[in-house]
């Protein structure tokens, strides 16, 4: 190595220069654009870490590394950039995957560094070496192990460009030691990944778009069933004209709630398992389904042999693997969706759908009365009521994190959305302690946006050390814990499918507001509705985090509900005399 | 049913790794794999054959593209190929059961390559069932095999359809329509390249 060279500043990307492989990684990410990222140091990443101070980019040090991940993965959803996580080798590593896998299963792009060992020691069990990469295999878009300094400019820009292309998803770079020690010339611009290539399989000919216009000009009960694909399209805009133009109602995934505003009124709200009875009724009765970047999972599918038996299928999907794996539909329009429906739009004139709009407003009827919203203000506080006067306060403005469970399903139904990428929630690995880092996340992603935090009591302990996270980076995150003294889901379930045997699920808490003292976070506890806008009012008009501890009603139950394994118009609706009810008036 | 792919992968370590996860998480058996150097600098010319339903062809091909290190893939459907394993059998011989062995390889048209006093070791090239055929011979004709080594289906395509002449055909037939079909049809989609055949 010729050290004749001298090195040049490593704080400018655009100029080749004689970089350490710990230089390196910082020089790219700031060419890349990145200014924040989430991790722990350790030995193995070390020089890594002694190099960051060269460069403007603001580390937020977490309390455990799946809070990296969450947090990288909640700054992707909140803005629609690449979040970036780093940790060491070993523990640090393997404390990445559930979060690794969250952002997976919900296709959202992160990209993961970690330390490795030296390359001479590789496979010798050497002090915090794991096989990082053989595990993240099955649960990153791709993964790479770095052994040589040159190699980590050209891997890294080429990890950014596969988690945020295409399908998008987190991608994990794995780099020994002696490749950050090592030195290398640095050329950011030379570094550039080769043209990205869609996948192969991608079609959306002109015949089968025209047949799609005939469907839809043709059908007479047509459902627009709105995924995330939306969101990470950006095709708010196709597909709302495509639903204003045709007059077609839209329901919504959960994560693809905020895609089509809440308020319009063709919005009929979330569908599937926890979804509105008339939403589940109209796909069971619709002659036609325009599934729009969703993959029909089994939360929104119900039992698949039973799922819309009557209507034709229409999928529009980047991703060709997804095509006929739940559901075998009648076209297949695979590509990005915006550019699809660029196309597919100019082949539709306005058409009428009153009649059908009035039979789904007919089958609203009493379900469209949240009984639990109309309970009597009776001392008793329940989490719709919540999450109900939350929204209002905010005017729906927030965004909304959530972790798991019960309050998951309440906030999808009570926490109106209109506006894309304002709730953050785990859909597809459902992974409980994913709210709190995900919400700092977010606020970083940004800061000038309102950021609560909803979580249950079982949830929240599964990651709460990141209150500290919170109080060192002084992020004014909102906190609302939904306390019902249960693992409320897994109560529901036991309830409803076990006999009420409630093995293992009530859950003692700390009390959550002396937590958060300790902390220096101030907080009050609520257990009357009458409390719930006074509290939330004290939280927004605090400048820096607020946690409050309401206390819910302990046996209430998310309904509707789907069983596992049943049709979506096989709900189970909450008894018109149930316990809860009784005990409300009772008071 | 069997289905078969051919892979143009990357040259690089763990990509076989990757193939054979993804088979693994699909639940699906991959019955052999034969990987070697292709034509082309730097990449691993990869036969795979798989047993799956019918209709999961679409989603094996779908799924293999989505890795990163996947660069072509050929699903060899009922297409026109040439099919070929190659076996190494070795087989107890003494001077007096050789001879009949001998007339076995010959009506197989395989060869002896190597012979030890108590064995010989029969190289044989062919479909599977020839393979199969000629191990079904020995066994009941009671020679005692001692080891079998096979390599697995190694596929071509006949005439001119490499995978550098299918990739130049779908260039040109990116706007080609596919036909939308009736229901029952996981994997209605047809290959550009079974339209090629």
């Amino acid at each position: 190595m010729s050290d004749t060279r001298k090195s040049g500043d490593p704080s400018s990307p655009t100029q080749a220069a004689r970089l350490t492989g710990a230089e390196i990684v910082w020089a790219t990410l700031d060419g890349e654009g990145v200014r924040e990222v989430f991790g722990y140091p350790g030995g193995a990443i070390l020089p890594v870490y002694d190099a960051m101070r060269k460069f403007p980019i603001h580390h937020i040090l977490v309390r455990h590394e799946q809070g990296a991940a969450h947090m990288a993965d909640g700054y992707a959803r909140a803005s629609g950039r690449v979040g970036v996580c780093i940790a060491t080798s070993g523990p640090g590593a393997t404390n990445l995957v559930t979060g690794i896998a969250t952002a997976m299963l919900d296709s959202i792009p992160i990209v993961c560094i970690t330390g490795q060992v030296s390359s001479k020691v590789l496979g010798s069990d050497a002090f915090q070496e794991v096989d990082i990469t053989g595990i993240t295999l099955p649960v990153t878009k791709h993964n790479y192990l770095v052994t040589k300094a040159e190699d980590i400019a050209r891997v890294l820009r080429e990890a950014f460009q596969i988690a945020a292309s295409g399908r998008p998803g987190p991608v994990h770079v794995d780099i020994t030691k002696d490749a950050q020690q090592a030195t290398a010339d640095f050329d950011f611009a030379a570094a550039a990944p080769r043209q990205y290539r869609p996948h192969p399989m991608l079609s959306a000919p002109a015949s089968s778009l025209a047949e799609a216009s005939r469907m839809i000009l043709g059908s007479k009960r047509p459902v627009i069933l709105a995924g995330q694909g939306i969101l990470l399209s950006r095709a708010m805009e196709q597909v709302r004209t495509l639903a204003e133009r045709a007059q077609i109602p839209v329901g919504c995934t959960l994560l693809g709630l905020g895609s089509f505003p809440a308020s319009h009124p063709l919005s009929l709200g979330m569908m599937g398992m926890h979804g509105e009875t008339w939403v589940n009724h109209a796909i069971q009765e619709a002659d036609l389904l325009i599934a729009c970047g969703m993959r029909f999972d089994d939360r929104v599918t119900g039992l698949p042999s039973t799922y819309a038996p009557n209507a034709k299928k229409i999928h529009i999907e980047i991703d060709p693997s997804e095509i006929n794996k739940n559901v075998a539909v009648d076209i297949a329009l695979m590509g990005d969706l915006g550019e699809v429906l660029e196309s597919l739009l100019p082949l539709l004139p306005k058409r009428d759908g009153s009649a059908w709009l009035r039979t789904i407003e007919g089958m609203k009827g009493n379900a469209a009365v949240r009984d639990i919203q109309n309970l009597p203000d009776n001392g008793h506080l329940y989490a719709a009521h919540v999450i109900n006067d939350l929204w209002r306060a905010t005017n729906g403005n927030a965004i909304v994190v959530t972790d798991v469970g019960q309050h998951q399903m309440w906030e999808a139904q009570y926490y109106k959305h209109n506006e894309p990428r304002t709730l953050i929630t785990s859909g597809g690995l459902g992974t409980m302690g994913f709210a709190l880092p995900a919400a700092i996340g977010a606020k970083v992603a940004c800061p000038d946006k309102e950021v609560w935090v909803v979580a249950g009591d079982g949830g929240f302990q599964m990651t709460m050390a990141e209150l500290a996270t919170i109080a060192q980076e002084k992020l004014n995150v909102n906190i609302a814990i939904i306390n019902n003294g249960y693992l409320g889901m897994v109560r529901q379930w036991q309830e409803f499918f076990y006999e009420k045997n409630y093995q293992s699920t009530p859950i003692l808490s700390p009390d959550f507001v002396k937590l958060a003292d300790a902390f220096g976070i101030p907080g009050q506890a609520v257990t009357t509705r009458a409390e719930v806008l006074t509290a939330v009012a004290t939280a927004r008009e605090t400048a820096g985090p607020y946690l409050i501890n309401f206390m819910v009603e302990q046996e209430d139950s998310v309904y509707p509900m789907i069983p596992a394994g049943k049709a979506l118009h096989e709900m189970i609706h909450r008894p018109p005399r149930s316990a809860i009810v009784e005990d409300a008036t009772d008071i | 049913m069997l289905h078969t792919f051919v892979a143009q992968v990357e040259d690089r370590p763990g990509v076989l790794t990757r193939v054979a996860s993804l088979f693994r998480r699909l639940s699906i058996n991959i019955v052999s794999v034969t990987v070697g150097r292709s034509e082309r600098a730097g990449v691993s010319r990869m036969t795979l054959v798989a047993e799956a339903e019918p209709g999961a062809a679409h989603r094996m091909k779908a799924s293999l593209y989505k890795l990163e290190n996947v660069l072509d893939v050929d699903d060899i459907g009922q297409t026109s190929c040439v099919v070929r394993e190659l076996a190494l059998i070795k087989v107890a011989a003494t001077p007096a059961t050789r001879s009949h062995i001998f007339e076995l390889v010959e009506v197989f048209r395989a060869r002896v390559v190597d012979l030890a006093p108590e064995s010989l070791m029969i190289e044989i090239t062919g479909v599977q069932s020839k393979v199969e055929g000629l191990i079904q011979v020995l066994t009941d004709s009671e020679d005692r095999i001692l080891e079998i080594s096979r390599t697995g289906r190694m596929v071509m395509r006949r005439g001119q359809h490499t995978s550098r002449v299918l990739e130049a055909m779908s260039a040109q037939n990116l706007d080609g329509d596919f036909v939308a079909g009736t229901k029952p049809r996981p994997d209605f989609m047809p290959d550009k390249s079974d339209l090629a055949s």
